[in-house]
């Protein structure tokens, strides 16, 4: 049997590279939460103006792809679902639909006061946050956010991703 | 034409529909009783000398709170623009307050399907004759009519299919996916169940 000449190298905490072989050592937690966290694709679910910041967030100027992050047209090809914008009653059972219609692991960003609680609108017609219908991992607020803060937290989803610990299970 | 003239046209036209005449800011507005609203736009939309051809906007006012005793409780209010022409006028149909209810003028202008529609949702005004008086904004099984002035801000009572919704979440959530720290559907070696 071959002997590894060549050293190991260590990518970090855990995991390393044995570039004679061309394979990664590694827990199996961290290599699959680094896939996750470098390929966001999130189905947009653009509602009102917040819509707008989130396309431009996309655009060239800050460049979502950069993180991996592509926009999807589908919950079914997408693990992410960015609510932006004012969700009204009305609206909701479509939001939950679209929700279940994606494949785990799926998570849920809330981009601005509308979409995190109701907003301005405490009104009959719009849904108080849109938690009450689906369950919400990064929350970013403003009226609507700059692309900066969308950016920020697509940057705390992948902390959350990066620290999760078996997120799968025998059926999926 | 001048606004203005355009009303004293509507004044001699029909002397007993109007009611009285309004101007803010250079924008006359004429009250007009609601019996022959459909004979009035007619002959302003059709009439060679005013040629208003186009519905800008049709909607619904509740005066319910406004101190004016001459105003009804509510309004329906047009917008007439002559594209030939260019002048325009408004007209404000007085509606009284029991059971409002309006001729429908989507014969005039196809238009105002969508518009009346839109202010039966939101106001109650019904409108006599129009082809399809359903909701339009609001769910079908909506209760009351959010524009009214004695409608509550946040609602009388939760929409029935929202309360229907947060039931079949609480259903769906227990089918869901639910991350723990420990590796879910496997176990420790050793423990594997013999099948």
């Amino acid at each position: 049997m071959g002997e590894i000449t060549e050293p190991v190298v260590k990518l970090e905490d855990g995991v390393r590279l044995i570039p004679g072989a061309n394979a990664l050592l590694g827990p199996l937690n961290k290599l699959v939460n680094w896939g996750r966290a470098g390929s966001i694709w999130p189905v947009t679910f653009g509602l009102a103006c917040c819509a707008i910041e989130m396309m431009d967030a996309g655009a060239s100027t800050n460049d979502l792809d950069r993180f991996g992050i592509l926009f999807r047209a589908s919950p079914r090809q997408a693990d992410c679902m960015v609510v932006a914008g004012t969700l009204t009653k009305k609206m909701a059972p479509v939001l939950r639909r679209v929700y279940d219609q994606m494949p785990e692991p799926r998570y849920v960003l809330a981009m601005g006061s509308c979409a995190c609680s109701g907003g301005v609108f405490e009104t009959y017609a719009v849904t108080q946050g849109v938690d009450q219908i689906i369950p919400v991992d990064v929350y970013v607020p403003g009226c609507p956010p700059r692309p900066e803060a969308l950016m920020e937290g697509f940057i705390k989803l992948q902390e959350k991703i990066l620290k999760e610990q078996f997120r799968w299970s025998q059926w999926r | 034409m001048e606004s203005m003239a355009i009303a004293d046209r509507l004044q001699a036209q029909f002397p007993d529909e109007i009611l009285r005449r309004h101007v803010f800011q250079g924008q006359v507005g004429v009250s007009i009783r609601p019996a022959r609203v459909v004979e009035i736009l007619r002959w302003l939309r059709d009439g060679d000398a005013l040629q208003m051809n186009h519905l800008r906007s049709l909607c619904g006012v509740d005066n319910g709170r406004r101190k004016d005793p001459e105003l009804a409780r509510f309004e329906v209010v047009y917008h007439l623009y002559s594209i030939v022409l260019r002048h325009e006028i408004r007209i404000r149909v007085q509606v009284a307050e029991k059971e409002p209810a309006v001729d429908s003028i989507v014969a005039l202008w196809a238009g105002a399907n969508w518009l009346e529609r839109e202010t039966f949702d939101l106001m109650g005004i019904r409108f006599n004759g129009h082809p399809d008086l359903r909701r339009i904004l609001l769910p079908e099984d909506w209760k009351g009519h959010p524009l009214r002035k004695e409608y509550p801000l946040k609602g009388k009572e939760e929409w029935s299919g929202m309360t229907e919704l947060l039931a079949k979440i609480k259903e769906l959530d227990t089918f869901g996916f639910q991350p723990t720290d420990a590796a879910s559907g496997q176990t420790e070696p050793g423990q594997e169940k013999q099948s």
